[in-house]
């Protein structure tokens, strides 16, 4: 028995191009149906043939060869392989630039190289606070003023004490700038010479001081609290560490 | 390539050449002989390359193979007119497929459906396979062969039907 109604709807259906309100329709009239029922089976067992049988074919390798000659015959061929290469070079420079912008990035973190390059910065500032002219701060023996100065300018709360005591009076602070951002700086005087200790925030644990010197200027790096320390000065290194003991223990 | 700038021509490599499957074997089951397929697959990527600054993106692979499919007809109208214009009859074709010799050399089910697909006409044939071989919608057949969704589905009844029927012929090794 044959069933001319759903013929068409039964294409739509076993190809699921049928809408929902189609597809319920068909399937009522498919619970009464016998010829639709075989019929999609019959359907089901064609297309598992067909796959089956693999009966798609595709181009052959020396077909592709034959269209890619025939596309680019018409042209010089360095007008298709120009782009190509340029595509290629240009995306071997942009490996070759993120391989150098992370090798610096490596030498900067590389511990070191990053202090020398950051002894140098905070050297730099500490001579050019030594010019006469150089005077933007406050001038001041009293640890809260200073600090209180400096809270106002900065952004970050810094420890502030004067260890006039033990041979360090402090005379004052002022805010500099190194590596781009706003550090504090404390100013100290031992035996009429000035020192610089920098201080700036860092997400960094607390490590232990390290030294070095530079320009006939001796340094001591360190990091306390999320503060890291650098003190500067042409005082011997002894006492420059001397210093960062009174600091830290007062930190 | 001449007509097209580099970005034209990176479009192009990324967006149609990956069809060069599908325009051969469309063009296969059309033409049924592989080295005439060749030819005309070649022929249509050409033309897609002249053509391609009229596509505006969408389907590249409807849009190719609507190419592949004209070049293949127009082939047929010059080669083998008699393809053409011969319409459709089911008795002969299945008369003209199941003799005694063409069912001994169909051994295998791979010959079989082969022998079965080529028997139909042309635009039978082509939508059994972008339906069933290449898994092309109704919508994309219909952008390809030029003719509207419904007939798509009224065609396909009728190209399932006749291979069916080519299918149950042949293997009952009885012309009718």
């Amino acid at each position: 028995m044959r069933c001319d109604f759903a013929d068409s709807l039964l294409q739509g259906y076993f190809d699921g191009e049928l809408s929902g309100r189609r597809t319920a329709e068909f399937e009522r009239h498919l619970r009464h149906c016998d010829h639709c029922g075989t019929e999609l089976v019959d359907l089901e067992l064609l297309r598992d043939r067909l796959q089956l049988a693999q009966m798609y074919e595709p181009a052959t390798a020396s077909l592709r060869r034959r269209i890619n000659a025939a596309l680019y015959a018409t042209a010089p061929t360095t007008a298709v392989s120009q782009p190509l290469l340029w595509h290629w070079m240009a995306a071997a420079a942009a490996v070759l630039f993120v391989a150098l912008l992370l090798g610096r990035v490596g030498l900067r973190l590389d511990g070191d190289d990053y202090q020398d390059e950051l002894a140098g910065e905070i050297v730099d500032a500490h001579v050019r606070s030594l010019q006469p002219s150089h005077l933007s701060g406050i001038a001041s023996h009293d640890a809260r003023v200073v600090k209180g100065w400096l809270d106002e300018k900065g952004t970050f709360a810094v420890p502030v004490r004067d260890f006039a005591d033990d041979g360090f009076a402090l005379k004052g602070g002022r805010v500099d700038v190194i590596e781009g951002r706003a550090v504090a700086v404390l100013v100290y005087e031992r035996s009429g010479r000035p020192i610089n200790v920098f201080i700036w925030p860092t997400r960094e644990r607390d490590s232990p001081p390290r030294a070095g010197s530079r320009q006939s200027f001796q340094w001591v790096d360190w990091r306390k609290g999320k503060m890291e320390f650098c003190a500067v000065s042409d005082i011997d290194r002894v006492d420059l560490e001397h210093l960062h003991q009174l600091i830290n223990s007062s930190a | 390539m001449n007509d097209l700038d580099a970005e034209d021509r990176a479009r192009f490599e990324q967006l149609v050449l990956p069809h060069v499957d599908a325009a051969f074997n469309l063009a296969r089951w059309l033409l049924r002989r592989r080295t005439d397929a060749e030819d005309v697959a070649q022929e249509a990527l050409l033309r897609a390359c002249r053509f391609f600054n009229g596509f505006h993106g969408g389907d590249a692979r409807a849009w190719l193979l609507q190419i592949v499919r004209n070049t293949c007809y127009s082939w047929l109208e010059k080669n083998r007119p008699l393809e053409l214009s011969t319409e459709f009859d089911e008795e002969l074709h299945l008369q003209a497929c199941a003799t005694p010799e063409t069912l001994a050399i169909a051994g295998d089910d791979r010959r079989r459906l082969m022998l079965a697909l080529e028997t139909l006409p042309p635009r039978f044939r082509e939508i059994l396979v972008l339906r069933e071989l290449e898994g092309c919608s109704y919508k994309e057949i219909a952008a390809i062969t030029s003719i509207p969704v419904g007939t798509v589905m009224s065609s396909l009844s009728r190209a399932r039907r006749q291979l069916y029927s080519a299918l149950t012929n042949s293997s009952q090794g009885a012309c009718p």
